[in-house]
Order: structure tokens, then sequence, then C-alpha cells
């Protein structure tokens, strides 16, 4: 256990110097798609919080990546607030909301919740073309100030690094212990004095909050525009894809999942074959798919099998999930 | 055959207060249909955008009921074997023929989909089965945008351009003709469930898969023809969406909500729950866009999340399911 741990904090170690060191070595593009990679960490991260530890689905979380993006926006744009200082409003106003959400989740389970977070990610987008008057309808409203990409750089891995934690500290513990209670058996949970009102509600809540950030940040990333289209559904979709493939419940197999979706468009727009970026949905599709067919568990359960079949080869005893 | 139809009951599992219930909505809207003209024209229009709803919603029901999955991918099928028929039409081959040849192509593509995705996984946890179908959406939506574009493309008008008058009221022959076709369509594979030897094993090897293997039904077989059907009641509602939403890959993704809110209305387990669910939604969608001075028309997906949302907190087995008791 120590030694894992050992092993696991020289990798963050490791991790920190290099995101630290690359924007020297990258020009301003390149450290565009590393600030996504980030974003799309927070926002998977998230959504693992919820369905990896606590098994309650949610196709929908794109919805509350754009309420957090037009809390920056508007903040912005109307206010002229300090963009740092939107992102905790953001992660404030998206906890709400996921509570909003979470209590009437409650009395879903299993499919139905993933239909109503599904019918959740398709109808939030509609509501900025309603209001056009405040948020400038499918034109997108614009942040006051526009930053460069090292500055998001730089915020979105802060973020990404501070979140981590956070997420680290609260899944150790008796939350955490609570959340997976919960994920492998409702009952069981609730006999044991787990209270799945509260847990449950607050999961949710984190959840939104951390894919409010992750809004916020896609929205300075995009130039500052806050645009229905940026939040469809298909961002959904690629974020639950990102935690399907990372390995959902593991926190550290959502760097993965990160990678997988915040480089995949640039990797398949050089495909030979698909060419153009409409090549990335045949992708992305195929690999969640064969991911779901072969490893159940995702690029983290797959190293945990080879970390154990590796372990059990040089005779040592083996280890206790 | 006969035996088969003399000892089913048709039964909608309906309760007596809701069939009041739906009765009341019908007086209602016939004579509000007799009292105003506008009135008129948008039941009728709204009854057969309804129907679409229905046929994907039924299309969503009975794969729920065989496999019990939600088919994220549904509409995004619907959506390929239109553009499937698009392909045809281009080849040269007129509409009504193509038509039919794509139901046939799209009852193959429902059975290899169920063969090669969803049966591999299909006892593992409804996540992984949701992710499963949502991979399939997206894959579905990048083959098409890579083959054919994401531009807007037109198809001939299947029912002509036509508009009929009765007294004041116009309708329009194309809304006749969807409303026709996917009733036609619905009634059809009613009879083949309800009146058919291949029907009833279908049904019991939803029920009862161990069972219906035990008296020689082969149930995998069965549940394959169940997606087949599933997806080719998803091409006829494709078909029938593309005269007034034209062909799009984004064209079904808001069908697709709103047949999840006509499923869940109807109670997700019952065919004809989903029947009734689709077109009370399409009529209520458009009544509400007509009378209701700020539900303009950005609103009507958000208006269908919030229909979804209040009947499953209010009546979680919708009007015609049946209270479900969980063992633990």
């Amino acid at each position: 256990m120590t030694r894992g741990l050992a092993v696991r904090m020289l990798i963050v170690a490791v991790v920190a110097v290099a995101v630290s060191l690359l924007p020297f070595g990258l020009s301003g593009y390149h450290q565009g798609l590393a600030a996504r990679v980030a974003i799309y960490f927070i926002a998977i991260m998230g959504l693992n919080i919820l369905v990896g530890y606590t098994g309650q689905i949610s196709i929908g979380h794109g919805a509350f990546m754009a309420i957090g993006g037009y809390t920056t926006a508007i903040m912005s744009y109307y206010h002229h607030t300090n963009l740092l200082l939107t992102l905790p409003l953001s992660f404030a106003v998206s906890f709400v909301c996921g509570l909003a959400i979470g209590i009437p989740a409650l009395r879903l389970s299993g499919v139905y919740l993933a239909l109503v977070t599904f019918a959740l990610a398709v109808s939030i987008p509609q509501l900025p073309l309603k209001w056009s008057k405040w948020t400038g309808g499918s034109n997108g409203l614009r942040t006051h100030t526009t930053p460069s990409n090292t500055w998001v750089y730089g915020v979105a891995w802060g973020c990404a690094a501070l979140l981590f934690v956070g997420a680290w500290l609260l899944l150790r513990g008796r939350i955490g212990r609570a959340f997976r209670s919960i994920r492998d058996s409702e009952v069981a949970a609730a006999s044991s004095g787990v209270s799945l009102p509260v847990y449950k509600t607050f999961a949710f809540g984190v959840s939104a909050a951390y894919a409010g950030v992750a809004g916020s940040l896609f929205v300075l990333i995009t130039n500052g525009f806050a645009q229905p289209n940026e939040f469809g559904v298909t961002l959904s979709l690629q974020i639950l894809i990102g935690a399907a493939v990372a390995g959902l419940g593991s926190l550290w197999g959502t760097i993965a999942g990160a990678v997988f979706i915040g480089l995949l468009p640039q990797i398949s727009s050089s495909f030979p074959v698909l060419g153009s970026n409409h090549g990335q949905d045949v992708v992305f599709g195929l690999i969640v798919i064969l991911v779901m067919l072969a490893l159940p568990n995702g690029i983290a359960g797959l190293l945990w099998t080879i970390d154990s079949r590796f372990k059990s080869a040089i005779k040592s005893p083996p280890r206790a999930s | 055959m006969r035996l088969v139809a003399r000892k089913t009951r048709v039964s909608t599992g309906a309760s007596v207060p809701v069939l009041i219930g739906i009765a009341a909505v019908c007086v209602f809207l016939v004579i509000g249909s007799l009292r105003s003209d506008i009135f008129a024209q948008q039941t009728v229009a709204g009854l057969s955008q309804g129907a679409v709803f229905a046929s994907l919603a039924l299309a969503l029901v009975l794969i729920y009921r065989a496999t019990e999955v939600i088919n994220f991918a549904q509409g995004e099928m619907a959506m390929l074997t239109t553009y499937i028929a698009y392909q045809l039409t281009i080849w040269g081959v007129t509409y009504w023929v193509a038509f039919p040849l794509t139901l046939l192509i799209s009852f193959a593509l429902g059975i290899f989909i169920y063969g090669v995705f969803i049966r591999p996984v299909q006892h593992r946890s409804v996540i992984a089965l949701v992710i499963i179908t949502v991979g399939l959406f997206i894959l579905i939506d990048g083959l098409v945008t890579w083959k054919w574009g994401a531009d807007l493309k037109f198809m001939q008008a299947p029912f002509g351009n036509q508009v009929y008058h009765a007294g004041g009221v116009a309708f329009a022959r194309q809304d006749i003709g969807v409303l026709a076709v996917t009733i036609v369509s619905v009634v059809l594979l009613w009879g083949l469930f309800q009146f058919t030897k291949l029907g009833l094993a279908m049904r019991a090897a939803a029920l009862r898969p161990a069972a219906a293997a035990l008296v020689g039904v082969r149930v995998d077989w069965m549940l394959a023809v169940g997606w087949g059907l599933a997806a080719v009641l998803g091409a006829v509602a494709g078909l029938m969406t593309e005269p007034t939403q034209f062909l799009q890959p984004t064209m079904m993704q808001a069908v697709l909500l709103y047949s999840f809110a006509a499923a869940v209305l109807g109670g997700l387990e019952s065919p004809a729950g989903s029947v009734v669910g689709g077109l009370a939604l399409g009529v209520f969608l458009n009544l509400v866009g007509q009378y209701v001075g700020w539900a303009t028309s950005e609103l009507r997906l958000p208006i269908a999340f919030v229909v979804l949302l209040i009947v499953l907190l209010l009546k979680p087995n919708g009007l015609f399911g049946r209270k479900q008791v969980r063992r633990v």
C-alpha cells in the first residue's frame, strides 16, 4: 500500500513538472490543445464521481458545462468580473443546479435517470436561444476580456490539480465510502445507516460543480465565446465516453480519458482514410464500443490487470481489492 | 393461429380513471376543433407529428421490453436508414419502391446491431449498456456525416404539397399521409404480435426467456427479430420526419427526446401507451405553441423535458404502466 502510494506520488510529481515546463516548448495552438485536455480532465473527473463512484448515470453533463460557461460569460460581459473570480462562482452556481437536478433524480434510477439527464442535455442549449436578448442567441456571448492560451493553460491545469486533490480527499474518506456503498447496493447502504438522499444529491452537486468549472474554462479556451452549439449533446456524450474509456470508478484513469477525447480530434483529422474532422466521431464511437466490449473497466482496469499479472508472475502475494 | 388469438385478451393495462381522462381529452379536442379552425388545424398537425413520435417511441418500448435496454441510438439508426432511402432515390429508385427496400435494410441493420453490439454485453450493468448505445449514437453520426456531409439534403416529397380544405380548415395532404403511414405500420406490428406464432414466440422470449427456451423458442433469434422490427419502426419514423425536417445528421435528435417523453408518458413498458403518449405529446406541443404566448419554438424541447420529469415524478409508471414491486 505505501509502495503504491509512493509510486503514485512520483507519477503526480513527474506529471506536475512536465505540465509546468510544457508551455515553454509549445506553440500557442498546442497550449490550447493541452488546456483542453485539462478541461476534459476536470469534466470527466466530475462525471466519474457521479457515475463511477456513486453509480448514478448522467448523460447530461454538457448541460452543467453550459451553465458554468454562461455564468462566466454573463458575469464578464455585464459586470466585467475578473475571469478568475468567475470560476468559483460557476462552481457554486453549477453546484446549486446539480442539487436541483439531484433532488428529483433521487426518485429515479437506472435507465430513467439516463433518460432525464439526456433530455436535460438536449434542452439546456435551447434556453440561450429563447432568451437571446441577454445571451446573444446563437451568436453567443463574449467575455469582456479574452485571455491568452498560455493564461488558460495555466489556470486550467491549476484548477485541474486543485480539483483532483479535492476529489481525492473527498473519495478516500467517509464520504467516498458512502458513495461506493450506494453504488454497490443502495439497500445495503441504507441499512448500514448511509443516508441515500443526502449523499446522492451531494454527489450530483459536486459532480455538476466540477462540470461547471470545466464549462467556464471551455468558454475561455474558445476565445471567450459562450455559444449554444458548443454545448450540444455531443459534448455530453464525449465526456461520458471519456469516463468509460478511462475506467469508471478510477480517479487516476481519468487523465487517460481526458487525453483520449482532448487529442483524438487532432489525430483523427490526419487519419489517411477517414480524413477531415468527421472521422473523429467514427473513431470515438468505435473505440468506446470496443472498450466496453473488451475492457469493461477501461484503461485503468487494463493497467490494473497487467499490474496484478505482473505481481503474481514474480510470486508476490495477490493484491486484495 | 386462431387458438392463439382466442386465448389472448386485448389489455392495455390502463386503469379506469386514466381511460376516462383520455376520453375527456378526446372530447375536448373534438369540441375545440369544431369551434375553431385554427384549433382543428393545429390538432391535425399535432397528431401527424405525434404519430412520428409514437412510432419511434414504440420502437424504444419494443426494445426495452425485449432486452431492457433504452436504445439511445434509436434516433440515429432511423436517421441512417433515411439516408439509405435517400441514396436509393439518388440511384433512380422511385420513392415508394425505396420505402419498402429501406424497411428491409433497416430490419437487417437492427438484427446486425443486436447481434454484434448488444448481445455480448446484455447481462452487464445498465451503465455499460447505455454507454454502448451512446457509442453507437456517435458512431452512426460520424459515419453519416463522413459519407453524406452535414449539409441539408432534400428528397422528393412523398405525399406532394397539396392542401385539402374542409370548411374553413386547411389540412396538408402530407400531414394526413404521415398519420396514415405510421398508423398502418403500428397496426401491422400489433397484428404481428397478437395474431401470429412468431409474435407469440417473441412475447414469450421477452417475458420469460428461460421458460420460452425450454419450450423450444429460440430466444436469441426472437430478441434479434425484436431489434429488427424496432429498427423498421424507426425507419418509418425517420422517413416520415424527413418531409418536415429535411435530411441532416441531427434530424432525429429532437424527435428522439420527444419519443422518450412519449414512451415514459405511456409507461415505458406499454406499446399502446407509447402510441397514446406520442399522439398526446404531439397535440399538446402544437396547442401550447399556438395558444401560450411565451412558449415559442425554442421552448419545445425544454417543455418535453419538463413533461418527462413531471411524469416520472408524479406517475413513474406512466399512464399505462403497472406498478412494479422490486425484490431485493
